[in-house]
């Protein structure tokens, strides 16, 4: 059976409610804006945001519809002179912080900023007390051995 | 360098300390819903919008309209199949005198004018958002989804899904007639 | 009838598996060759029989039996054998009998294998291992039969999502399986040590092999599931910092620190609570991942079918094996020795670093990922964590590991010194800073991260052949005994050189990938160009066509630089009616210096196409240096010392807790 490539695709877009996770880049022309500079810090703010419908993907890489629509929501601050901070709260004071991939430091994300740093202080000294908790002896005729060898 | 025994106990005890704390937060975890959006909306006045007619003829639907009343705005597509379940609890819902408004969204308005006339028009006006502009700004991101609106035009629940019998009756009758008495 | 035997045969391996769990216990305490030998056989028998249902699944699903509700749910008749075959693993239920099947094969081996360890201790090894399997196997019967039957019988199966349709994603779930579970052998050999009291090193040699091969079987699999997803999910992406990405990598990540600390402990009788702790956390990073992937707990694109009443259940596989394991630590690990001392500019304390490093990495991503959920359960907001934050937090923290990386192995044991390390290290830093100069010269002073990254790749590289240039004494002896002492190297020298230089490849491939991409995007009609990247793109023309379960559109698009001769690329748009959805297909030419990727998108109404260009400048040699450090591992076990190391002496006043057969 032959099926114009046309009527495939609109066969395709029939089935969807929610976002096909799977599909190219999606930033289609018709969206981009004429002034390339414009257009590219849109792309590094949709970069930034998550596709709410989505699973774990920017509105920069998705294809589902709700992606479409705040692609060309953000074009349009940005067209209208918003920065780049600006524009991310337009949408945050509608969806929340959800749809910030990079968590907001606030209260109730210290831990999450700083966890990284304290991890790493809670494993030094763990580890380091560790070690350092060995017998003494003198001399090591092994040691000396396998540096002779070395490995 | 010999270490004090209480720190050699805590450095022992420590690994199964966090870990029953992870273990907790993970079976509490399994009762959630990771996708589910809570609405940031909740409290705040609904924003400015007049949407066109969904029929030939109608007035449409705008801001204005939900001033004065405890009314749902319910968003729903002719597209959408869960709306098509949720549509008789709606019909039910309207023919009991509660006062409900719809925004056609993400659809053309010739196919949701269809989708009423086949299956029945619950609301008292519905308006058609084919861009999608006033989802956007309610933080829709799906159908179908109904929102709560007080006397005074603020947003103060969002139903995500399908409003069921259960649904109705523990949460959003309770807080429509709470809402009616404190205004 | 084949679907009943199945079932039949995974009920006689669950008690096969109980057998096994108490003639090791029993057998061990009472000193009982006999007993001991039954808990080997048992091992035997488990596997003979999972085995078994196992190849009866592949059959049903071979055969197309839709009397069966997982063949039904995710094959049809349309699908070419291969891909039918590995339908068998490639849902829930499937996969999870892959994974005690896996686990099986595991304890089999060090059943068999391990003749030369203490009778007992092995018999302990195989009842700990056992004990998971009676874990696993009741959750197969009780809650995810692959063997349940469907009734009435459909006529054609639902099919199977097409992307799963691909000869990298077969292999992927088995390698990685083979990862995951590799490691319960250096669970079951932690908690072994844990029981008898240990304090000697006889755990840690007969486990480093197995850990080695969990390793590299993890490696194959993080890389190959990487490769995957950059040349089918159709915009150039390799890795997204899912949830469940993330989980595959935390248990790497331990299991890299595990293969290190093991070393210190082996050599040098150091860290071995510490070692003893990380082999049961490894592994309970791979029972986490089970559970984020099975339990809907995080939102993943990889999640299979959620089901709250499974992941509660494998929740409470996780508490008995994680819990009971950290409560014996708790328990037994102060009775254990204390190892050796050793000064903090040594070999050792260069693995002490890099285990803090890995740690410190693993709670990072282990709290980007948990984060999301944390905030969810105490309060009303709602956030996510992207991207972003491990680029803000991951990337730091692995510079530091990846210089470590060149230092360690040039320092001695015990104890070295700072001036004697920089001479050693001097043709390294040589290296590393001329590529900084080359770099940043090329790119005129513009890309300085890009040029600190290649450096660094440099460094990796550099500092890894300079391994074998110091211990073949180049320049102190002739190049005929160069040669000589290169060739009586022992295989753990070269694959530490190899495991080392594969991840400068790789860093050299993430940072020009990343650094340099490009991307772009246009509407193209037949016979239309559009320059990218240095190159002229044209799009010759689409044509329609189907294959045995697919329709597809295929592109073909010339990319060609100034006058020179066009690469031809076809990329595609395929269409599984069964599924109801589509899949793109990118069109990638790879080369050593980069790779164009193409990939088509939708028709407008005019009939001009969308079409994607990218350009991934060393993409390649990110999953070339996964594959060089798998290889790395892999010539490590062609050492004999990796298998039978030599006793080492215990200091002389430290005891053993308790006698092995008490």
């Amino acid at each position: 059976m032959n099926r114009s490539p046309g009527a495939l695709f609109a066969a395709l877009l029939a089935g969807l409610m929610l976002a096909l996770p799977f599909a190219a880049l999606a930033v289609e022309p018709d969206e981009m804006l004429a002034d390339p500079a414009l257009e590219a810090r849109a792309q590094a703010v949709s970069k930034e945001l998550r596709c709410v419908v989505c699973q774990n993907q920017s509105i920069d890489d998705s294809s589902a519809p709700l992606a479409r629509d705040m692609r060309l929501l953000v074009r349009e601050r940005i067209a209208a002179g918003d920065s780049d901070a600006q524009a991310r709260t337009y949408l945050v004071e509608r969806y929340g912080n959800f749809v910030l991939l990079k968590p907001p430091f606030q209260a109730n994300t210290i831990l999450l900023w700083l966890g990284p740093l304290l991890i790493l202080l809670v494993a030094a000294g763990g580890l380091l007390v560790a070690a350092r908790s060995g017998a003494v002896e003198d001399g090591d005729p092994e040691a000396d051995a396998d540096n002779m060898e070395s490995l | 360098m010999k270490l004090p025994r209480p720190a050699l106990i805590a450095a022992a005890v420590a690994p199964v300390a966090v870990f029953v704390v992870l273990a907790i937060a993970l079976a509490l975890g399994l009762r959630n819903d990771p996708a589910a959006l809570p609405s940031v909306l909740i409290g705040k006045p609904a924003p400015a919008f007049a949407l066109g007619p969904v029929r030939e003829g109608d007035v449409g639907f705008s801001r204005a309209d939900i001033e004065g009343r405890v009314v749902l705005i319910n968003v729903f597509g002719s597209w959408c199949s869960a709306c098509r379940l949720e549509h008789p609890m709606l019909m039910e819902l309207a023919a009991s005198g509660v006062p409900i408004h719809g925004i056609d969204w993400k659809d053309a308005p010739a196919d949701g004018a269809a989708w009423l006339k086949k299956y029945g028009d619950p609301y008292v006006r519905v308006g058609n958002d084919e861009i999608g502009r006033l989802g956007l700004d309610l933080g829709v991101s799906g159908a179908p989804e109904t929102f709560v609106i007080d006397k005074t035009g603020r947003i103060r629940h969002k139903q995500v899904g399908p409003i069921t019998p259960e649904i109705w009756r523990d949460e959003i009758a309770p807080l429509m007639a709470r809402l009616e008495v404190g205004g | 009838m084949t679907a009943e035997i199945g079932r039949f045969c995974l009920i006689l391996a669950f008690i096969i598996a109980l057998v096994q769990v108490f003639a090791g216990l029993v057998g061990a305490r009472r000193g009982d060759a006999r007993l001991m030998a039954v808990a080997t056989s048992a091992a035997g028998g488990q596997l003979l029989f999972v085995g078994l249902a196992f190849a009866l699944l592949i059959r049903l699903f071979a055969v197309s039996d839709f009397s069966v509700m997982v063949v039904a749910a995710n094959s049809a008749t349309i699908k070419p054998l291969f891909y039918k075959i590995t339908a068998a693993w490639g849902n829930h239920e499937g996969s999870m009998l892959l994974w005690v099947l896996i686990l099986a094969v595991f304890g089999a081996a060090v059943g068999y294998l391990g003749r030369t360890m203490p009778a007992a201790f092995r018999a302990r090894v195989l009842a700990v291992q056992g004990l998971i399997g009676v874990g696993f196997l009741a959750f197969i019967i009780f809650t995810s039969s692959p063997f349940a039957r469907l009734f009435p019988v459909p006529l054609e199966g639902a099919g199977f999502n097409p992307l799963l349709q691909d000869p990298g994603l077969a292999a992927h779930p088995p390698l990685l399986y083979l990862g995951y579970v590799g490691f319960s052998t250096a669970f079951s050999f932690a908690i072994a040590a844990l029981i008898e009291g240990r304090s000697d090193t006889v755990w840690v040699r007969y486990a480093r092999p197995w850990i080695i091969i969990a390793w590299i079987c993890l490696t194959i699999g993080v890389t190959l599931g990487s490769l995957w997803a950059y040349y089918e999910l159709g915009w150039g992406g390799w890795w997204f910092w899912d949830p469940v990405e993330n989980a595959s990598l935390m248990p790497w990540l331990l299991g890299t620190a595990l293969v290190h600390s093991a070393l210190v402990v082996e050599r040098r009788f150091a860290l071995v609570r510490w070692t003893i702790l990380l082999g049961i956390l490894t592994f309970s990073m791979s029972l986490l991942g089970t559970f984020v992937v099975r339990s809907g707990i995080l939102t993943s694109v990889h999640a299979f079918a959620v089901d709250p009443a499974r992941g509660s259940f494998i929740l409470a596989l996780l508490v008995l094996a994680t819990g009971g394991g950290l409560t014996l630590y708790a328990i037994r690990s102060p009775v254990l020795g204390a190892g050796r001392v050793f000064s903090l500019v040594s070999r050792e304390g260069s693995l002490v670093l890099n285990n803090i490093l890995l740690v410190t990495i693993t709670g990072t991503v282990f709290l980007g990922t948990f984060y999301p959920l944390l905030i969810d359960l105490l309060t009303e907001d709602k956030i996510s964590v992207g991207a972003p934050y491990y680029a803000m937090t991951f990337v730091p923290l692995a510079a530091p590991l990846l210089l470590v990386m060149v230092i360690g192995p040039l320092l001695n044991w015990r104890r070295d010194s700072g001036q004697g390390l920089m001479r050693r290290l001097g043709p390294a830093l040589f290296v590393a800073f001329a590529a900084l100069l080359l770099v940043g010269a090329a790119t005129h002073g513009k890309a300085l991260l890009a040029a600190a990254w290649l450096a660094m790749a440099a460094w990796l590289v550099a500092g890894s052949l300079l391994i074998l240039v110091r211990r073949a004494r180049v320049g102190e002896v002739s190049p005929a005994d160069s040669l000589r002492l290169l060739r009586a190297l022992p295989a753990a020298t070269h694959g530490l050189v190899l495991a080392h230089l594969g991840v400068g490849l790789l860093v050299a491939g993430l940072a020009g990938a990343s650094i340099f991409k490009q991307e772009g995007v246009a509407q193209l009609g037949p016979g239309q160009s559009a320059p990218f990247a240095g190159r002229e793109i044209r799009l010759v023309d689409v044509t329609p066509g189907r294959e045995a379960n697919y329709e597809f559109v295929r592109g073909r698009v010339e990319a060609r630089r100034g006058g020179g001769e066009p690469i031809l690329l076809t990329p595609e748009r395929r269409f599984y009616p069964e599924r109801q959805s589509d899949t793109t297909e990118a069109s990638v030419r790879v080369t050593p210096l980069g790779n164009l990727y193409v990939a088509l998108g939708d028709q407008a109404t005019d009939g001009r196409w969308t079409v994607r260009f990218f350009s991934h400048p060393l993409a390649v040699w990110i999953w070339l240096g996964g594959a060089v450090m798998a290889l790395g591992g892999m010539v490590s076990l062609f050492d004999r010392r990796t298998w039978a190391a030599p006793e080492r002496q215990s200091t002389p006043d430290i005891q053993t807790a308790a006698s092995p057969a008490e």
